[in-house]
């Protein structure tokens, strides 16, 4: 071949090389961007402050300011007053709403707003005697208004929205009364129904993911290194090692779903275990990360120089002193790189989870203490999933900001791997 | 090594304690995600208002959810199972295999199914179940509306309707094909040329075409809406509630001159809707907590009354609720199906 050939296969070569390596960067920027512009709006929310006085004869009828007695008032009684109380803060701010229908008005604030005025009245009865202010959120169409996602034009065909609401929110908006910010609501508060997007949050699903990431941690990390020292350092090589090793790099390749379809049967049916807890997550994503794991552990203790080894056991040192006290740490960031890369992967898997039932609705939040992993929860990427399918559109930008929570999760997770990699490794 | 005893007795723990952890505190459900909306809708206002904890609400589709109740009895089978359509005799078989006799059928009101279009995408106003007959039917070789019915727009047709998993393929090739099928007059030819076998000549109507001019959509509406995004031309078949809450993107067709609204589904004038169900374990009824007064709950007229919150998402109440409400007061089981 001659020269120029030669330099022109190299040239196509590279060209070939960089067209691949911007198609990737393409696409990437490209889900950054659709990710980045649905989802940021998901940390805003609109809210509006109220000032209430609470109608006593209403909310406490035998008037002895007992939460027990006054629990018989219902969400649906208090969504009567909070109307009411709408009423008295517009008037008091010179906003006219003689315009607006009455389930209009009941419909600027969020259906959330009941509990929580109820759950703060049946906290301290003795709000019913006092003026205080209170922040509830706005709906989530009037939220949506101040997002770009509901136009005054759109809002005339939306059966859920009217102009006239809209114009009424810039009014309260210009008065004061409502205002659109940060909304941290988002990261600790649970998931909510279809009727209230404004309320969902990523709570439960944190605390479950947190859980599951624990368990695996626990879990896999010990069994994952105690495997790989084994079958490097004592193991004797043998047809029944390969076999191990064959089974292990197999089971790195195999789906996520069966490892939920082992874990239903084995784990909830045979062991008993509850359903829908983290746990049962934890134990799943366990078995799909180990062989992770070993491969990376068994890689970076392959690595270390035998000479390492052989100087120990030259000073005397027994074979587990010199596996545990020279091989172990030398190889320890490598164990941790694959770790932290195969905890990143538990916590971005959903397939498992669907068949030990932790795809669901979950409002309650698992408690902090050890029995927390008995109890139901969600877990990160469940929780997206979920709200992808609800009908309502604000949906949307709560999943696409539950997908930057994840990303942030997992370009942490990993750039927590690289440095770690960076400044430990040692060149022999 | 300090780390290494620590996970040690983590591990510990945990064996220890998975011993005693099978009692439970809420309410479980599962089944349908046509009826998923409104279970949590109720399940929440239940939490709220009770001092039992909010009730766990699985989705997963109505067959699964009823195979899931027909487990077993015990605290880690479910209580509810969740259905877009009526519990069948190899369930209910299933179930008393396994031990449950009793179960109690409580219908919680109605779903209407509509056929929508983007709004950009006129000329889908009015339909008939013959239309969509026409033009989704395997005997069919119209490529445009036009072939079907002059008098539809010049638009091709692209039909995104629900995949043979839902609930709600089966109210479609009920309501909409057979219907169209006998208003087409083909029927009665099926009829015949099957010797006059009934259930042959119905099969033959639900067939569907295979060209890629009908798509089943096995995963939610949001997909079909995404669907139609890509395909202006293109109908789609929604629930009540989820066009409802996209009325500014979607309009739904009339069915033979009816605009679907909760009243005249209510009413029985549109043809298209179907009940939804829930299936609760007697067993469960004085062992869970919570669980009598959820389902009490759930059909009050609070919530499922024409007034209530499942209204206002897009269920169409059911004008025999206090019927409902009797029977699950008295914990009446479901007697033979017809």
């Amino acid at each position: 071949m001659s020269l120029k050939a030669r330099q022109s296969k190299e040239k196509r070569f590279q060209f070939a090389g960089l067209a691949a390596i911007s198609i990737g960067l393409l696409c990437l920027v490209m889900l950054f961007a659709s990710v980045l512009s649905a989802g940021l709006p998901a940390f805003q929310q609109t809210f509006i402050k109220l000032t209430f006085n609470l109608p006593a004869d209403k909310l406490d009828k035998s008037g002895n300011r007992n939460p027990q007695e006054m629990k018989k008032v219902s969400t649906i009684g208090y969504t009567k007053v909070i109307t009411e109380q709408l009423k008295l803060n517009l008037t008091k701010a010179g906003l006219e709403f003689d315009q607006l229908s009455k389930k209009e008005l009941k419909n600027m604030i969020s259906k959330e707003a009941p509990a929580q005025v109820r759950y703060a009245v049946l906290e301290d009865p003795s709000l019913l005697d006092r003026e205080f202010e209170m922040v509830l959120l706005a709906n989530g169409r009037i939220d949506g208004y101040y997002k770009g996602r509901v136009t005054k034009k759109s809002a005339e065909l939306d059966v859920m929205v009217s102009p006239k609401q809209l114009e009424l929110a810039d009014q309260m908006k210009r008065a004061g009364i409502l205002e659109t910010r940060f909304n941290g609501r988002f990261f600790y508060w649970p998931d909510a129904s279809d009727l209230r997007p404004e309320a969902a949050g990523l709570g439960v699903a944190l605390l479950g993911s947190f859980y599951m990431v624990l368990i695996v941690l626990v879990l896999a990390v010990p069994l994952a290194v105690c495997t790989a020292i084994f079958l490097e350092e004592f193991a004797p090589k043998n047809r029944f090692t390969d076999l191990i090793e064959i089974n292990i790099s197999n089971l790195a390749a195999v789906p996520s779903i069966v490892f939920g379809i082992l874990g239903l049967s084995l784990f909830i049916n045979f062991m008993d275990l509850p359903q829908s807890a983290p746990i049962v997550g934890g134990l799943c994503l366990t078995l799909m990360t180990l062989p992770t794991v070993i491969i990376a552990a068994r890689a970076s203790i392959k690595a270390v120089p035998p000479s390492i080894k052989a100087a120990a056991l030259g000073l005397g040192a027994s074979k587990v002193q010199a596996v545990f006290h020279h091989v172990l740490p030398s190889a320890a960031p490598g164990i941790l790189t694959g770790t932290i890369i195969g905890l990143a992967q538990a916590l971005g898997e959903t397939a498992p989870l669907l068949l030990i039932g932790m795809v669901a609705f979950v409002r309650e939040y698992p408690s902090l203490s050890p029995e927390g992993i008995f109890e139901p929860a969600t877990a990160l990427p469940v929780q997206l999933y979920n709200w992808t399918v609800r009908g309502d559109p604000a949906f949307v930008e709560r999943a696409s900001g539950a997908i930057i929570v994840l990303l942030v999760f997992m370009i942490t997770m990993n750039l927590l791997a690289i440095v770690l990699r960076k400044r430990f490794e040692r060149r022999w | 090594m300090s780390f290494v005893k620590y996970s040690i007795g983590a591990v510990a723990a945990v064996a220890v304690s998975a011993g005693f952890a099978s009692a439970r505190d809420n309410v479980h459900a599962a089944g349908s995600s046509t009826v998923l909306p409104y279970a949590t809708i109720v399940a929440e206002a239940f939490g709220e208002n009770f001092d039992f904890p909010t009730p766990l609400i699985e989705s997963g589709g109505s067959g699964a959810g009823r195979k899931k109740l027909c487990e077993g009895v015990g605290a880690n089978t479910t209580d509810i199972a969740n259905s877009s359509s009526r519990i069948k005799q190899s369930d209910i078989d299933n179930c008393a295999a396994n031990g449950i006799d009793e179960i109690m059928e409580v219908r919680i009101g109605y779903d209407g199914i509509v056929f929508a279009s983007r709004l950009e995408t006129t000329g889908f106003e009015d339909l008939t179940p013959m239309h969509i007959y026409l033009a989704a039917s395997d005997k069919s070789s119209a490529t445009n509306w036009k072939d079907v019915d002059p008098n539809m727009p010049d638009r091709e047709i692209m039909l995104f309707i629900p995949g043979t998993k839902h609930g709600t393929r089966e109210v479609f090739e009920k309501k909409v094909m057979l219907a169209g099928c006998k208003a087409a007059g083909s029927y009665d030819l099926f009829f015949d040329q099957n010797g006059g076998d009934k259930k042959k000549a119905e099969k033959e109507c639900y067939k569907v075409r295979t060209d890629g001019r009908s798509v089943d959509i096995d995963g939610d509406y949001t997909e079909t809406l995404a669907r139609l995004a890509s395909n202006p031309n293109g109908i789609g078949v929604f629930g009540l509630s989820f066009l409802l809450n996209n009325t500014d993107t979607i309009y739904a067709a009339k069915i033979n001159g009816v605009v679907a609204s909760t009243e005249t589904i209510a009413s029985g004038v549109y043809p298209v809707s179907r009940p939804l169900y829930f299936y609760v374990k007697n067993a469960h009824l004085d062992v869970i907590p919570g669980l009598q007064e959820y389902i009490e709950f759930f059909v009050s007229d609070d919530i499922a009354g024409p007034d209530g919150p499942l209204a206002e998402y897009g269920l169409v109440s059911d004008p025999e609720l206090a019927a409902t409400q009797d029977m699950v007061a008295n914990r009446v089981p479901i007697g033979p199906l017809d």
